[in-house]
């Protein structure tokens, strides 16, 4: 069984263009909805703050793995850690990559997130239960933003 | 996934690294893909083909059923195994849960892009 998460995804832009929309944390918070306090550098924590409506209070938290210009960008973290209660600090991150490859249409963006065999994940699920409800919101408020700006 | 599938997901809360982590092994798939057809199996058929020993055998089998996707019986002196599939049908969930996330994520990102 896999316990790793890849989406291929083709994207009709020019590589730096997507470099720049993963990689400026400015960018980046506008497509993940996520205010950073600063910019991604490798080795060090990014911080912020959930931009959805409803979720504010929540942190975001990642620490940037590699950043090679154009090629990859990667960072560990805990995925869906909205209950701030948990200290998920002591679990064993995944590690989310981006790889950019430049291709007929613009850009190949290949995307993987590894790792799910090592978080014990007894306190996500806690996690994911207080967060039910405002899930399932969250889903409708994204399709329509999609379908908004196509 | 449905609201109700997901509460379904958590309402059970097993723990899912475990079985990733005890999935993640061929030897270990091989035994599920055995066990899939629902018959419990003994020790020996079930290192029938392997090149492994029995005991090799024997030690996946227990870790399997540490993470409860394996349960035992005693068939007077030799165990037999079966499968649960919940555990496996679970973390699967879980997984599929993120993977969302993902696909959405990268549609706004595709978006962002493009617009």
């Amino acid at each position: 069984m896999e316990n790793r998460i890849e989406k291929r995804i083709e994207l009709k832009a020019p590589v730096e263009r997507v470099w720049r929309a993963l990689t400026d944390y400015r960018e980046f918070g506008e497509w993940f909805r996520v205010k950073l306090e600063g910019p991604f550098v490798a080795g060090q924590i990014a911080r912020g703050m959930i931009t959805w409506p409803g979720y504010e209070h929540v942190k975001w938290e990642a620490t940037v793995q590699k950043m090679e210009a154009e090629r990859l960008f990667s960072f560990t973290w805990h995925p869906y850690s909205v209950d701030p209660r948990i200290d998920y600090s002591k679990e064993t991150p995944t590690l989310v990559e981006f790889r950019l490859e430049k291709s007929a249409g613009g850009t190949l963006l290949v995307l993987t997130e590894s790792g799910f065999e090592l978080i014990p994940s007894e306190r996500r699920l806690e996690a994911f239960r207080r967060n039910d409800g405002g899930w399932t919101q969250q889903m409708k408020n994204i399709e329509g933003y999609v379908a908004e700006k196509p | 996934m449905s609201r109700r599938s997901l509460s379904r997901t958590l309402a059970r809360r097993r723990a899912h690294a475990p079985v990733f982590a005890a999935l993640g092994d061929e030897t270990r798939l091989r035994l599920v893909a055995k066990l899939a057809g629902g018959e419990p199996r003994s020790i020996a058929q079930l290192t029938k083909g392997e090149r492994l020993s029995r005991q090799a055998i024997t030690k996946h089998l227990r870790l399997l059923e540490k993470v409860k996707i394996v349960h035992s019986t005693r068939a007077g002196r030799e165990s037999r195994f079966q499968l649960d599939p919940q555990p496996i049908e679970d973390a699967r969930e879980y997984l599929d849960l993120v993977s969302a996330e993902w696909d959405l994520a990268l549609a706004r990102l595709k978006a962002f892009v493009e617009g």
